[in-house]
């Protein structure tokens, strides 16, 4: 028999959320929770010869492992965060027994409480604009002035090119700031993710924004609509969500003030 | 591309998407830089964010590579 950790998906106040049987976890492991200290703790078991280390290395490469994983995870998270304030945990988070959880959630039980209250009652938002590319290198028609050879033609054509890149690129970013501090105004905190590859997006476009903001349920229309009124202004905007608050959970909770456990 | 401007938007508005139609990309975002990090006494996690987005590029440039012609038109070779 393959040894078992324990993975760990979310975590919430003790009362109020969902009943975890027929909740499917990763690699289609039921759900269980482990109650300790007034907090639940979403867990399933995960086989170590997938999850541990080494393998893990391996499975990273796989992109479907990936795709299977995190939405497995995911469905989880949104499942306790549709009836409960939850702190989702990070991807893949494996602890080698029950015991080691309930321990967890008794050392950290008031960093979990300050960031489950400041979770509760919001939601998170993605916004993501995307500004469109000037045309590259003009391909043919060029105005050859008389008298120039085709490759200073050429060159000017191509300086000209990148200046009018440079001009869209700044105002771009510039027009993202304008919506990030827009929306930003809205919520009750925000923070930028990396721009996404084009080849993971899909699209072309410079991204110029990626952003998430924690949003009060009461002000999520006020959001959209602030949201709306940004629109037409150069940037194509996207919106995801309402998401768990995955992007505003990303405590770490290190051992640097737990040396009392080794 | 004007017809994608509000892609993403409508469905959102009245709801959250099903898990199963959330971009992955999207979700990635969220599962590799958010969530609660705990480290220390577990067996493992994925701590380094870098690692994942590398997989991920090494994967896609050689699927690419694998069924694309090069689309620099730079003359590499195609690798197969």
């Amino acid at each position: 028999m393959t040894e078992t950790g324990t993975y760990v998906y979310a975590i919430a106040h003790g009362a109020g959320g969902p009943d975890p049987s027929g909740l499917e976890g990763v690699a289609g492991a039921p759900v269980r929770t482990i109650e300790h200290a007034g907090l639940v703790a979403y867990v399933s078991a995960v086989p170590l010869d997938r999850f541990g280390e080494e393998p893990l290395r391996r499975s990273l490469e796989d992109l479907d492992w990936v795709e299977a994983t995190a939405r497995a995870h995911h469905r989880v998270v949104e499942a306790v965060s549709e009836a409960v304030a939850t702190a989702p945990v990070r991807l893949v988070t494996v602890y080698t027994g029950e015991e080691q959880v309930s321990a967890l959630l008794e050392r950290r039980h008031d960093d979990f409480a300050e960031v489950l209250s400041h979770v509760a009652g919001r939601r998170e938002w993605g916004v993501k604009a995307y500004a469109g590319r000037p045309a590259g290198t003009p391909s043919s028609g060029g105005r050859e002035q008389e008298g120039e050879s085709p490759g200073t033609a050429y060159l000017k054509r191509r300086q000209a090119s990148l200046h009018d890149r440079d001009t869209a690129w700044r105002h771009a970013v510039t027009e993202a700031e304008r919506v990030d501090a827009a929306l930003s105004a809205v919520a009750v905190a925000s923070r930028r993710h990396r721009p996404q590859d084009p080849e993971l997006s899909g699209r072309e476009e410079w991204m110029v924004l990626n952003g998430a903001y924690l949003v009060d349920d009461d002000l999520a229309d006020e959001f959209v609509a602030t949201l709306d009124t940004l629109r037409g202004r150069g940037l194509d905007l996207e919106l995801t969500g309402p998401w768990a608050p995955y992007s505003f959970t990303d405590i770490d909770l290190g051992t640097a003030e737990a040396p009392d456990d080794v | 591309m004007t017809s994608e401007v509000s892609r993403g938007a409508e469905p959102t508005r009245r709801g959250r998407l099903p898990p199963e139609r959330v971009a992955l990309v999207d979700l990635l975002d969220r599962l590799l830089a958010g969530g609660v990090v705990v480290t220390g006494d577990l067996v493992l996690s994925i701590a380094d964010v870098d690692l994942v987005r590398i997989s991920l590029r090494v994967l896609i440039t050689s699927i690419t590579e694998a069924t694309m012609i090069d689309p620099e038109g730079l003359g590499e070779p195609v690798r197969r």
